[in-house]
């Protein structure tokens, strides 16, 4: 039971935390100012939920680690984060149309975790949904400028989906350990979630003039730890400072 | 001394919020809950957002005030149920971020526009003109979104209802 309740914290803390790190690198090159301060405070929040999810992972497995020790401290195969969140930014676009398909993803997600048996869960969850509602109409609103703006543009956000489109599937995928904490109504139905994701989804392509993506073949590894080529560089960054000074505090 | 929480919760309101210094952490609504147990005291506080950074300031303010007071052994924890709302700021607190240039949250949550993206009016809070526009929903911290007044052409930071 604690440890399918340590891999289920985790892989909800890894998805926040990897897409974290990915937003957070447009700070300081965003299109401009007030759409760098949005994406810098929308990493923030994600950050925030990440650390959350991944406290609480550690205090569930019991061995002494810390947020920081499974942050920094564990390799690539080690982390559960859908392969979406690992894609690279690419243009805004891009950037944009990945975080539709999350944001609308953590809205449902969060909305059934708050209703978790687990009390830590829920409260993280609940916490989340109100910064989540802000992020989606964020992103939402630059997927309908992108798709209804130039050709360029237009173009531009439906490479963007074609690309990602390929890593949506696995974001509803149940491993079998988490059957149990299913039955013990801790973990989420992400099947109920997939169907309200698609509906919102749709209509965000469709108010965005885009085309839904059809026949794509689906990726998949994250559940058993097998990444894209980009998670690796990812962490590089993420984790040489704590591992050149594992011992530094500030 | 007198170690009941009421007491404890007068000492706090001296504890500045880390960001706004103008309000304190009680008038801002993060301390949930005082425990009391001989001269050990156990604070629970719930964080405006997630990713807040000031938190851990908040969390060590607490600690330090107390043991200035006397308290021998200080417990400060985190809680997320039920989340932070800007509904328990109180109205004199929102008067004193109107007067340091930070409009504050208009209503409460019970206004569902912040939901809708129904934009509702936040008035300037130099020269009260209603004359005002978003310009971005993000703002200088998470708990911001900034705005501009028409009139007196100043941008200005405006506390979001959550
Ligand atoms: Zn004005």
């Amino acid at each position: 039971m604690s440890n399918a309740l340590f891999q289920y914290t985790l892989r909800l803390g890894d998805s926040s935390l990897i897409l974290a790190q990915r937003l957070s690198e447009w700070t300081g090159h965003g299109p401009f100012l007030e759409e760098d301060l949005a994406l810098t405070n929308i990493a923030l929040d994600t950050l925030g939920t990440a650390k959350s999810f991944l406290e609480y992972a550690a205090q569930v497995e019991g061995k002494g680690r810390t947020d920081d020790d499974l942050a920094f401290f564990r390799n690539e195969r080690e982390f559960f984060n859908p392969l979406i969140t690992e894609q690279p930014n690419g243009d805004y676009a891009k950037t944009m149309v990945r975080q539709v398909i999350m944001d609308v993803y953590h809205l449902y997600l969060y909305k059934e975790l708050a209703k978790s048996k687990d009390t830590t869960l829920s409260g993280i969850a609940q916490k989340a949904i109100k910064e989540v509602t802000y992020h989606v109409r964020h992103s939402a609103s630059w997927l309908e400028r992108f798709g209804n703006g130039t050709d360029e543009s237009h173009q531009r956000a439906q490479d963007a989906l074609n690309e990602l489109w390929q890593y949506t599937q696995e974001l509803f995928e149940t491993p079998g350990s988490e059957k149990e904490l299913l039955a013990q109504g801790v973990a989420v139905n992400l099947q109920d979630i997939q169907a309200k994701w698609e509906t919102h989804v749709d209509e965000l392509i469709r108010k965005a003039n885009l085309k839904k993506p059809e026949n794509v073949f689906m990726q998949r590894g994250s559940l058993d730890g097998i990444h894209t080529e980009h998670l690796g560089y990812l962490l590089a960054e993420m984790q040489h400072l704590p591992r050149m000074h594992p011992t530094a505090k500030w | 001394m007198l170690h009941s929480p009421g007491h404890i919760l007068s000492i706090l309101q001296q504890v500045p919020d880390p960001e706004i210094p103008v309000i304190s952490i009680v008038e801002l609504g993060v301390i949930r809950d005082i425990q009391v147990n001989g001269s050990a005291v156990e604070v629970k506080i719930t964080p405006t957002y997630s990713g807040c950074p000031a938190m851990k300031q908040i969390e060590d303010d607490v600690r330090a005030i107390l043991k200035k007071e006397g308290f021998e052994e200080v417990i400060v924890k985190t809680v997320f149920d039920p989340p932070w709302t800007t509904d328990w700021i109180p109205e004199e607190a929102k008067e004193k971020l109107r007067r340091y240039g930070i409009a504050p949250p208009e209503h409460t949550t019970q206004d569902k526009s912040w939901l809708t993206g129904k934009q509702k009016t936040v008035l300037c809070p130099r020269c009260r003109s209603a004359n005002t526009q978003l310009i971005s929903q993000f703002g200088s911290t998470a708990c911001k979104a900034l705005y501009q007044c028409k009139d007196c052409l100043e941008p200005f930071d405006y506390f979001k209802c959550i």
